[in-house]
């Protein structure tokens, strides 16, 4: 099994958010997707997720309100707002350009230095 | 954030814990249930499932965090944290919101006198925001030289203006109404047949008036009575409409009762019945009037149309008087018309308020001032008591801005209670004005203040302003704490350093400015007064006066003349009394004097003059009742009747002016168009101000013109005395007649000083006001002081200062301060007493009497203030005050 990666500053929001974007989740549904996209290579500590996402709905990203899981629970579900989504995109574009750059910097051989 | 969220936030937070609460709870199920699923045993599962979570109640206190409106939040914590800081000294706490309630409430009740005088006189009126008062005005001054408008002039102006929704005449009056065994006036109004529709007032019973009812010389005799009439006179009789009652001597029909409420439109009288334009000679005993051009005896109204501005409506009437004076250069030469917004109206009480109501104004922000100075050196002290608190609050890591925001709202909640306390008193204070002027024998004065919305708008400015400055400064000392400095100085300190220390000292100083300003500010004006009441008015002012209304009573000039001879024969046989004589105007009265265009024999006039003069008309023997003296030849006597020659009486300025010097005596003069023969020269005396000039006057006798009704006795009798006995006398010769109030000339000068009195009243009770929160001040600052420095004291004793010594030096320390906010003041006052204006009269606004009976007051104030600490401060035992 691969190691585990910890989060970066700053990221949980941006996965959360794109977590959310597949389809409307409740918090627990939030953090198995996480694990099941990244094939559970991210560490989230559980209980972390949920001022992450009052947070997101204090910012009006996220919308929320309450349904039944899928055993018959209640729970709350949360889906992206237009203004979730709007800063998804700007989010995942400045990720692109950051990986793309990092990866630059760090796949460079000492001669074309 | 839309409101209703905050609203949830604030108070639901309740249900945002139970919506957590239930989240985790689902969150941790779902997750066993995974585990289970995944052959973990029920218990083990549910264990592994919070472990995995972290830590429950720290993330919950996280979200929860997210979740707060935080700055709301706060400052309900705030709240709740400064009340019970005020509740923890009552004390305190008490004297500062007496200090505030007196300083906001003095303000609210200012307020709402402007508001309700000035502002939104009317408050019946439907919108008084588009009335304007329209007045003329000569062109090129500023002063309006004839305020009123001639009834031509008005039909002009009707015809013309398309800007506005109305034009309104309205002219008070008044008459007699008799009420059981007493005569009482009553205040009326002429007013044009649109009155009541164009100010949007409808009557609760029958009708206003028709537009029929605007013409036809004295021919429409009807009335809208007030409500307050209808209940008090009528009995609420529902049946009113089609009743009659005599009016100046003539059955009116009443054909309306106006709403509860609305008491016309002149600032300052309840007006209690309405008469329409074509009764105007009815009411005027100078005559008839409506075909006139010169005649001006209109106070009139417009209501604009909606979105009409001032300028827009003014250009429009100044094109029309611009024409007018083309048109008729005899009357209208050099004359504009113009309108004023309410509060300056030319011809009411409002200006006649309006310098009083100015200064009232500033005299309360001075006493609110000086109410957040006390505040603030309260608080300050408080401030040094509870630097510990703030210390520890520092040291535990609160931020200082956090101390400082709670400081503040404490003091917010101070000047809160005070402005709901102060909105109360100035409840109360709403009619106080109306009070504070002396009545007018059964006239009923409407000075009401308003308590509207603006108001409120207005004390809640007030209320923030004054928490910034008292609560600014001992916030911004107790929030910078030097955390070090404190705790080591804690229990050794002398003073309480010496910032705080300049900070008490400077409020107080300031306290003693403001302070002696106001005793200034009284100061002329209590001199201005005495410099009033001794001008003579040229009568003697023990004179009894009073009125019997014979027109009214329904008598015709042979039965009034019967009457009157009667009367006077039966009064001067009453032991003690010396003279009696009827008159048509009393000097000083409301009512206002005939006046009439003359021609003198023997004196020229340039083409465009027009002397016009006012006279009297007086009785046999009115001078000789009045104490007025006769230069040369004789005053009436009865002789003096329809059958005999026309003569006047002409006062000196008159004889001077006309006459130059020449003993116009058997000379005639022409007034209109009949010739009078001069048999007399009275001395000047003051007909309507103490302070007018010498003005050109003459008499003629009552009996042959239009009668008397004002009754003037020359007495040794007190004024009740004479009320009772002149009652019975009338009585005895017409069982339904009845004198009016009987009072002194004197009385009667003192009531048109009514507004120097007035202003003087409130200056005095506010500078004492003001005086005494400065000493009380004062004595805080001295007694803390002293407190404070009980080892420093005990030292200097101990090194041999005596009791004596101490005292000189506290007392002493004190008046320096003292002196130099006196000295503060004084400039501030050098500057500003011309603010008085015209309520001062033969004094200088930099009267070193006033200046120094100020100061002579504050030192004893201060005096008064230091004494006590001083007397403590010499008492200090220094074995114990250098251990303690």
């Amino acid at each position: 099994m691969a190691p585990k990666a910890e989060l970066l500053p700053g990221t949980l929001d941006l996965l959360i958010l794109k977590a959310v974007s597949l389809g409307p989740l409740h918090g627990y549904g939030v953090l198995l997707r996480i694990q099941q996209i990244s094939a559970g290579a991210l560490l989230i500590e559980q209980g972390a997720l949920y001022p992450a996402l009052y947070r997101l709905e204090e910012q009006h990203l996220l919308a929320s309100e309450w349904g039944t899981s899928e055993n018959n629970r209640r729970a709350k579900y949360y889906r992206l707002t237009r203004q979730g989504e709007k800063r998804l995109r700007d989010e995942t574009q400045g990720w692109n350009r950051l990986v793309a750059a990092m990866s630059a910097v760090l796949g460079s051989s000492p001669k074309e230095a | 954030m839309a409101l209703t969220s905050i609203f949830d936030r604030l108070f639901r937070r309740s249900r945002l814990d139970r919506d957590l609460e239930e989240e985790i709870r689902s969150h941790l199920a779902e997750r066993a249930a995974d585990l289970q699923r995944s052959g973990i045993a029920e218990a083990e599962a549910a264990r592994r499932a919070r472990l995995e979570f972290g830590g429950i109640e720290n993330y919950k206190e996280k979200c929860r965090e997210t979740r707060r409106f935080h700055l709301l939040h706060g400052f309900l914590e705030d709240l709740r944290f400064g009340w019970r800081m005020l509740c923890r000294a009552p004390g305190v706490s008490l004297l500062a919101l007496l200090c505030l309630t007196v300083g906001i409430g003095a303000n609210a009740a200012v307020w709402s006198w402007i508001e309700g005088i000035l502002l939104r006189p009317f408050p019946a009126v439907a919108h008084q925001e588009r009335m304007m008062a329209i007045a003329g005005t000569h062109r090129g001054t500023t002063g309006e030289a004839d305020p009123d408008l001639s009834w031509p002039e008005f039909l002009d102006l009707q015809r013309s203006c398309t800007l506005f929704d109305a034009f309104i005449v309205d002219k008070i009056t008044g008459t007699t109404l008799g009420i059981g065994d007493h005569a009482e006036r009553a205040t009326g109004s002429i007013v044009s047949s649109n009155y009541f529709d164009a100010l949007g007032v409808h009557p609760i019973l029958g009708r206003g008036f028709l537009p029929a009812e605007d013409a036809g010389r004295n021919s429409h005799p009807v009335t809208v009575i007030s409500y307050r009439l209808w209940k008090d006179r009528f009995h609420g009789d529902p049946a009113i409409i089609g009743k009659t009652q005599r009016l100046e001597g003539v059955p009116h029909t009443i054909v309306g009762v106006a709403p509860e409420g609305f008491n016309g439109t002149f600032v300052g009288w309840a007006i209690q019945f309405w008469v329409p334009v074509s009764m105007q000679e009815t009411f005027d005993s100078t005559g008839y009037k409506l075909e006139d051009r010169s005649s001006r005896w209109i106070e009139g109204f417009v209501m604009l149309k909606p979105g009409v501005t001032q300028e827009q409506a003014q250009s429009q009437v100044t094109a029309v008087a611009t024409r007018l004076a083309a048109a008729y250069p005899a009357t209208n030469r050099a004359r504009d018309i113009t309108l004023f917004p309410l509060w300056k109206t030319p011809f009411n009480n409002a200006r006649t308020l309006l310098p009083t109501l100015g200064i009232a104004l500033a005299v309360v922000v001075f006493v609110l001032l000086i109410a957040c100075a006390n505040v603030s050196n309260l608080l300050l002290a408080r401030g040094v008591a509870r630097r510990h608190e703030m210390t520890v609050r520092l040291a535990v890591g609160a931020k200082r801005g956090r101390l400082l925001r709670q400081l503040l709202t404490e003091a917010l909640v101070l000047s809160t209670l005070a402005v709901a306390a102060g909105l109360l008193f100035g409840y109360w204070c709403r009619n106080l004005l109306a009070l504070l002027l002396p009545s007018r024998g059964g006239l009923t004065m409407s000075l009401p203040g308003e308590l509207d919305w603006r108001v409120l708008a207005v004390s809640a400015a007030v209320c923030l302003i004054a928490t910034a400055l008292f609560g600014a400064v001992p916030a911004i000392q107790a929030s910078h704490v030097d955390l070090a400095g404190a705790i080591k100085a804690e229990s050794a300190s002398v003073v309480g350093g010496r910032r705080r220390g300049l900070a008490r000292w400077s409020l107080v100083l300031l306290q003693v400015a403001l302070s002696f300003v106001l005793l200034v500010g009284a100061g002329l004006l209590l001199q201005s007064l005495r410099n009033l009441q001794n001008i003579s008015p040229g009568f003697s002012t023990r004179v009894l006066t009073t009125w019997v209304d014979l027109k009214s009573a329904g008598y015709d000039q042979q039965r009034a003349e019967d009457f009157e001879d009667q009367l006077i024969d039966r009064i001067q046989a009453v032991p003690g009394v010396q003279s009696a004589a009827f008159a048509q105007t009393v000097p000083f009265g409301y009512r206002s004097y005939s006046s009439a265009p003359v021609a003198i024999e023997g004196y020229p006039t340039a083409p465009d003059e027009r002397p016009t003069l006012e006279f009297n008309q007086v009785g046999p023997g009115y001078l000789a009742t009045m104490g007025i003296p006769v230069l040369s030849g004789r005053e009436f006597t009865r002789a003096d009747n329809e059958a005999a020659p026309p003569v006047a009486v002409v006062n000196q300025a008159m004889a001077a002016q006309y006459w130059r010097g020449r003993d116009p005596v058997g000379s005639r003069f022409q007034v209109n168009g009949r010739w009078l023969r001069v048999v007399g020269v009275a001395k000047d005396s003051k007909y309507r101000s103490l302070t007018e000039p010498p003005t050109p006057f003459f008499y003629v006798p009552t009996r042959q013109s239009t009668g008397g009704l004002v009754l003037n006795i020359r007495t040794s009798l007190p004024p009740q005395a004479m009320a009772l006995t002149l009652a019975r006398e009338i009585h005895s010769l017409d069982e339904n007649l009845a004198p009016g109030e009987v009072i002194t000339m004197g009385e009667q000068v003192a009531r048109t000083m009514a507004f120097q009195r007035v202003a003087l009243n409130m200056l005095t009770v506010f500078s004492l006001l003001a005086l005494l929160l400065a000493a009380i001040g004062m004595y805080g600052v001295m007694s803390y002081t002293v407190s404070q420095s009980r080892r420093e004291l005990g030292l200097r004793m101990a090194l041999g200062a005596g009791p004596r010594d101490l005292l000189r030096l506290v007392l002493s320390h004190g008046l320096t301060l003292t002196a130099a906010g006196v000295a503060l003041g004084a400039a501030v006052a050098l500057g500003s007493s011309r603010l008085l204006g015209y309520l001062l009269y033969h004094v200088s606004p930099r009267d070193p009497v006033a200046f120094a009976s100020a100061l002579l007051v504050m030192m004893m104030a201060a005096l008064a203030a230091c004494l006590l600490p001083a007397w403590r401060a010499a008492r200090i035992d220094p074995v114990r005050a250098l251990r303690g």
